[in-house]
């Protein structure tokens, strides 16, 4: 079993960090959900209320890998401009996905998209972190900021499913892939 | 306790004592934060619209114009954060205000980085 580098790349990206990131933003909405209702006494939280301030930080640090590993270590690979004369596009996704009209959306409203769509998540993300660790004590008197804060994290993870699922497409459509091989499992003889 | 708004007391009716942290750090990542994403969006509508902006943008080549979109909305939106949270840290603001208005640039940003809206511009 063997992955080439730029497919170990994409899949640290979408798979790693922008999935968990998903995974994370439903416990996220749940939790502020919890702390939104009327009901709870939310200062008489503050473990949890720390805790949630650790959640949302986390994902923040996970916004800020997938965007830069997005930006700066996959997309250069996938916007590679191929040499003049080039037959096989399979190392060029954009060229590829560009020299046929049925997949030529996916990159000019798909990848389009996606590249500016998911920006908003980490700055969506940071500001509810920095508000759920500096308020993390003092929740329970500011309740418009506690359905604020749910608000902006599921805006945030709204950008992400669209980023994500594009990602997904093009994935499927024009993969990354290339470089180095790296052998993961040694096959034995049959 | 002393009880005093500073700010819009109709729209925002909280009272406030010391024992509670001003709301104005948050109004400020908020406001900063939705201006960071309309950047974003914008700047994206003006590299596509404009070759000189496309240019000014490339940053890093390998990446693009959107390299140097990103980088100027992230900046944008770290200074404006310093700024607000600065003049409004100790104060309580409008927060019912700032959410709307955040709300509407959140929104308008992720309207205009559709490329199909983005082109009717």
């Amino acid at each position: 079993m063997e992955i080439t580098i730029r497919s170990l790349w994409t899949l640290v990206h979408g798979m790693g960090f922008g999935a968990l990131y998903l995974l994370a933003g439903s416990g996220a909405i749940v939790l502020l959900y919890y702390r939104s209702s009327k009901n709870i006494p939310t200062n008489a939280l503050p473990r949890s209320n720390r805790f949630l301030g650790i959640y949302l930080s986390t994902m923040a640090a996970l916004a800020w890998l997938t965007v830069l590993t997005g930006t700066y270590i996959i997309y250069p690979w996938y916007r590679a401009t191929p040499p003049n004369g080039t037959v096989d596009l399979a190392a060029f996704p954009r060229s590829l996905l560009l020299s046929h009209p049925a997949t030529s959306q996916s990159h000019s409203i798909g990848m389009e998209w996606k590249e500016h769509i998911a920006w908003l998540v980490p700055i969506a993300i940071t500001m509810a972190a920095y508000i759920a660790v500096k308020y993390a004590r003092d929740f329970g008197n500011h309740p418009q900021l506690r359905t604020a804060l749910l608000g902006f994290v599921t805006t945030s993870l709204l950008a992400a499913g669209i980023a994500g699922f594009f990602g997904a497409m093009l994935d499927k459509n024009a993969p990354v892939d290339g470089g180095q091989t790296i052998r993961l499992v040694h096959g034995g003889k049959e | 306790m002393s009880v005093q708004m500073k700010i819009a007391p109709e729209v925002f009716p909280v009272i406030t004592d010391s024992t509670v942290i001003p709301n104005g750090s948050a109004a400020a990542a908020i406001l900063s934060a939705s201006i960071g994403s309309i950047a974003v969006a914008l700047f994206a509508v003006a590299a596509d619209k404009s070759a000189n902006a496309k240019d000014l943008f490339v940053f890093y080549k390998p990446t693009g114009a959107l390299s140097g979109e990103t980088t100027v909305a992230v900046l944008l939106w770290l200074a404006t954060w310093a700024i607000l949270n600065w003049r409004w840290r100790k104060r309580n603001v409008s927060l019912l205000r700032i959410n709307l208005i955040a709300l509407v640039l959140f929104s308008l940003s992720l309207l205009l980085t559709f490329p199909l809206i983005g082109d009717l511009f």
